[in-house]
């Protein structure tokens, strides 16, 4: 039997150990993430070029419509997606956790394959797929229907089709926040309403629903500043259609004459609406978050769709079709075809892209070593830090967990752009002069990764008992002690989870990348996104596709690691 | 400045601007470089160095591969993007004291003015630039030296335009019929384009790009760029692009065919030069001095479907030539002092 209840806590009094040492560690390095590329950032909306104290940033800011159409602009993209994503991701969820729709597991890694791709690889593919008039899809459709040559279905250089691919790759957030929120409805609840008489739909109007409700809004919200905070799909797309987002605007501001300052004045507007949103966030989901509370739990029952389960799952493939099968179509096309976005024939079968990205192109081997380096570190740094700051903010180990709980989920409120910004003022001069090297780029990683990889293990920090803990504590085991033997093993494949997480989104960034490379640093993001300025297509479908195999690789050997992993793959 | 063949050089000579290649003194310039075993040892030793150019890439690479054949050993790693990008960033790491390029090769030759003005470019003199490089094509002080030389025309896709309706002149881009059907290139991304635009701007007036900008062109960034979307058939026609990408894509059967403006083409020179903090300072100087040799000039002409200004090196046959061409006259200390304005101003016309 479970019954839902307001979330609650369990307070807890220690006694200190090493808990000063670990506080201050931690809080400093986490200000030295945080706040020290914010205070520069700050500084600098409020200075002139010669560093003498203005508003007049501020003041071009809201006046002049180079900044205030994007702003628009941003805003209505950001919107759209939002509705769009929920639109899809909500029944796609429900469907997959809580009816008997065929393929269900198939459907779930299918959107792990829509994860693990970079939003700018998928914008980069649906220009293959549906630019006006070269696009494959396009050309099918004059093709079937002897429509002229200069008419067209899709026209991907534009606003709705920014909002179409952001949320092709936006919406496996939502999903996965919705599926799992459904998986863990108890059964039980909505056994109680059939007892009482309630038929399948007043269940799940009066049950299901409102408990997946506050998932529904957190999807809405991450679909929101995900698709305000883009950078890749809006610079490949929007710029050819000639209008920008903030993120576009605010890259541009670099271009020579670089204008610091303004820049720095534009990312506070996305810094400001971020952090307004999670507040709103905070105030209603205080009121409606609910923690199942109870023993054994009954699993979901499931939802009989009889004939209707076919029509399910082709809807479901058809929404997949957006991120997965066409995208990668076209990759695989582009790869092997003479001409990016004609049909690979055996008159324009080529392997010269394979050979070009392999033999000719010298920056290949630096970028995938360092996107493999950058990924490995900063997924294992990050996990550690979460881990730590997890462990100390729910059990109340130490005082001051509050701060470093805050500190941690601060950077979800700061836009790949924005920090980027912000490290390049902090690190690129003396004393600190990290640019220039991979340390600047991790350190962007892994303040970027820590507010999502903290909340999981916060989760599953939740979910164990303190008992055991306890008990090893009674016998003399020191809390670090513990953790290792006790706690790190009981929370393994959140741990795997929490990795590859971190890895897949390392492999993703190109906001932060696209700030902080020299030719030394390179990654392959920022090698495809230069790649994409000169229009070598071909190239960049290899190295998307490498980019993918690396990151599958290493996502399943890590959950293959002997006596370590053996998990489950999940929804990351 | 623009001189196109030798004859032209002596005839123009005289109205050049001065300011890129002064012609009259070159007291100041080191004595020349010829490639001897102990500079190759001494590269070899560094082996390898870093490239930044805004010249297309699979180009790029070609020139680094055969280097790194002529002289095993030795590798070349090429940094291409955009020749305003790659201004902004040799600036931004300068800047932060990060010392990351050996070689430059940049298609607006206004950096170059800046570069020397900051005084932080290399003086050094390849041999075959000393000894055939006419005067305005090399730096009186040896800074650096015409590596490429290229235009900026219009070009159609030959499969959507028929040869007798393609457009004659940047005037004829303005007929409504060409509304939707056009791409180019961003001065703010590309040194090519930043230097037509400029000559345009001299020459038509601002008021040729207020009517292109509401032809509903697709903007790209590169000019490199554009002739790949012709090919590609995404748009009919470009405004302005590199015709060496032009010339190779229609040579290896692409369907694209060049139109030289009756206006005038835009003529854009691209110079080589080494950095005086290079990282790998003898491999830097070998590199440049193999820049300039017949055979990488008829690599990039034969290749890359570039103009060279090595009289040693041969036009290939099927390209109109050089000197029958009417072009635009560069104007690298113009392209400084107004750049910063050309782009604030295209970008606000283009809403891009």
């Amino acid at each position: 039997m479970s019954i839902a209840l307001p979330a609650l806590g369990a307070p807890r009094t220690q006694r200190i150990d090493l808990s000063s040492p670990i506080l201050i560690l931690f809080a400093a390095f986490l200000c030295v993430l945080i706040l020290l590329p914010m205070s520069w950032l700050i500084y600098f909306s409020l200075v002139d070029r010669n560093g003498a104290f203005t508003l007049d940033n501020f003041k071009t800011l809201v006046t002049d419509s180079a900044f205030l159409d994007p702003l628009t602009t941003t805003l209505i993209l950001a919107t759209s997606s939002s509705i769009i994503c929920c639109a899809f991701a909500a029944p796609m969820g429900w469907l997959v956790a809580r009816t008997d729709m065929p393929l269900r597991r198939t459907v779930r890694a299918l959107v792990t394959a829509s994860f693990v791709t970079p939003p700018f690889l998928g914008a980069i593919a649906w220009e293959l797929l549906a630019a006006p008039n070269s696009g494959l899809l396009n050309k099918i459709y004059r093709a079937t229907t002897g429509a002229p040559p200069d008419e067209h279905l899709f026209n991907i250089y534009s606003l709705a089709g920014v909002i179409f691919v952001i949320s092709a790759y936006t919406f496996p957030y939502v999903f996965v926040l919705i599926a799992n929120a459904l998986d863990r409805i108890p059964g039980d609840l909505e056994d109680a309403s059939s007892i009482l008489g309630g038929g399948t739909w007043t269940t799940a109007r009066r049950i299901t629903i409102p408990l997946a409700l506050p998932a529904l809004l957190a999807g809405a919200l991450v679909a929101f500043l995900q698709a305000m905070t883009l950078f890749g799909s809006p610079a490949i797309l929007a710029i050819p259609a000639g209008f920008h987002t903030m993120t576009t605007k605010i890259w541009s501001l670099f271009n020579y004459p670089p204008k610091p300052e303004l820049a720095a004045a534009a990312s506070v507007p996305l810094l400001v609406l971020t952090v307004a949103l999670l507040r709103a966030e905070n105030l209603i989901l205080g009121r409606r978050g609910y923690s199942v509370v109870g023993g054994k739990q009954g699993n979901p029952r499931l939802v009989r769709l009889g004939a209707l389960k076919w029509a399910a799952l082709a809807f479901v493939f058809l929404v997949l079709m957006c991120p997965v099968f066409l995208p990668y179509g076209a990759l695989l096309n582009a790869t092997f075809s003479r001409v990016a976005t004609s049909f690979v024939t055996f008159d324009n079968f080529t392997l010269h892209n394979i050979h070009f990205v392999f033999f000719e192109l010298s920056a290949t081997q630096l970028a995938v070593k360092n996107t493999f380096l950058l990924g490995v570190a900063s997924a294992t740094i990050g996990t550690i830090m979460a881990l730590v700051i997890a462990y100390l903010t729910t059990r109340r180990a130490i005082r001051g967990y509050r701060a470093l709980g805050f500190l941690a989920t601060a950077p979800v409120a700061i836009p790949g752009i924005v920090l980027g910004v912000g490290l390049f003022l902090s690190y690129a001069r003396p004393p600190f002069v990290l640019y220039g090297t991979l340390w600047i780029l991790l350190l962007a990683f892994v303040t970027i990764a820590l507010p999502a990889a903290y909340q999981q293990l916060q989760s599953a920090f939740r979910s164990v008992h303190t008992d055991l803990e306890d008990a090893s504590r009674i016998l003399g085991s020191t809390r670090l002690r513990t953790l290792r033997d006790i706690t790190a093993p009981l929370l393994r494949t959140s741990v795997i989870a929490t990795w590859c997480f971190i890895f897949v989104g390392v492999i993703r960034e190109l906001s932060a990348a696209i700030m902080l490379f020299t030719s030394e640093t390179k990654v392959i993001s920022v090698l495809i996104f230069d790649l994409n300025e000169s229009g070598d297509l071909g190239a960049i479908s290899v190295l998307g596709l490498i980019m993918l195999v690396i990151t599958f690789a290493v996502v399943i050997a890590v959950n293959r690691i002997p006596g370590f992993g053996e998990a489950r793959l999940r929804n990351a | 400045m623009g001189a196109l063949s030798r004859r032209e050089v002596l005839k123009a000579s005289a109205a050049a601007a001065g300011a890129l290649f002064a012609s009259a003194s070159r007291a100041a310039a080191p004595e020349p470089t010829a490639i001897t075993p102990s500079l190759v040892e001494a590269a070899r030793k560094e082996g390898k160095l870093f490239y930044y150019t805004s010249v297309d890439l699979p180009l790029a690479e070609k020139i680094a591969k055969s280097f790194e054949a002529a002289y095993p050993g030795i590798a070349v790693r090429v940094e291409r993007s955009g020749a305003e990008r790659v201004f902004q960033r040799i600036g931004q790491e300068y800047a932060s004291r990060i010392y990351g390029v050996d070689v430059v090769n940049s298609s607006d030759a206004a950096h170059f003015i800046v570069w020397k003005r900051d005084g932080i470019l290399a003086p050094f003199v390849p041999a075959d630039v000393a000894m055939h490089y006419p005067a305005d094509h090399k730096d009186a002080d040896g800074m650096f030296a015409s590596f490429r030389v290229s235009l900026s025309p219009i070009a159609y896709n030959t499969d959507l335009v028929k040869r007798e309706e393609a457009p004659k002149s940047f005037a004829d881009l303005l007929d409504p019929k060409w509304t939707g059907k056009i791409v180019k290139a961003h001065p703010s991304y590309s040194g090519t384009i930043l230097t037509a635009t400029f000559q345009i701007v001299r020459e038509l007036g601002w008021g040729y790009f207020e009517k292109l900008a509401k032809q509903k062109v697709m903007q790209v960034q590169s000019a490199t760029d554009p002739p790949k979307k012709l090919a590609l058939g995404e748009r009919a026609v470009m405004a302005d692009g590199g015709e060496y990408n032009v010339l190779q894509s229609k040579e290896s059967g692409g369907p694209l065919e060049v139109v030289y403006p009756t206006e005038g083409t835009p003529l854009v020179v691209g110079p080589n030069g080494v950095f005086k903090n290079a990282p790998n300072p003898n491999a830097a100087r070998l590199f440049q001095c193999y820049c300039f040799t017949p055979e990488c000039q008829q690599l990039i002409v034969e290749f890359g479907g570039l103009r060279s200004m090595h009289p040693l090196v041969k036009d290939k046959g099927g390209r109109t030539a050089f000197r029958d061409i009417k072009t635009m006259k560069e104007d690298p200390a113009g392209v400084e002092r107004t750049s910063e304005d050309i782009k604030a101003r295209y970008s606000k016309l283009f809403g891009v």
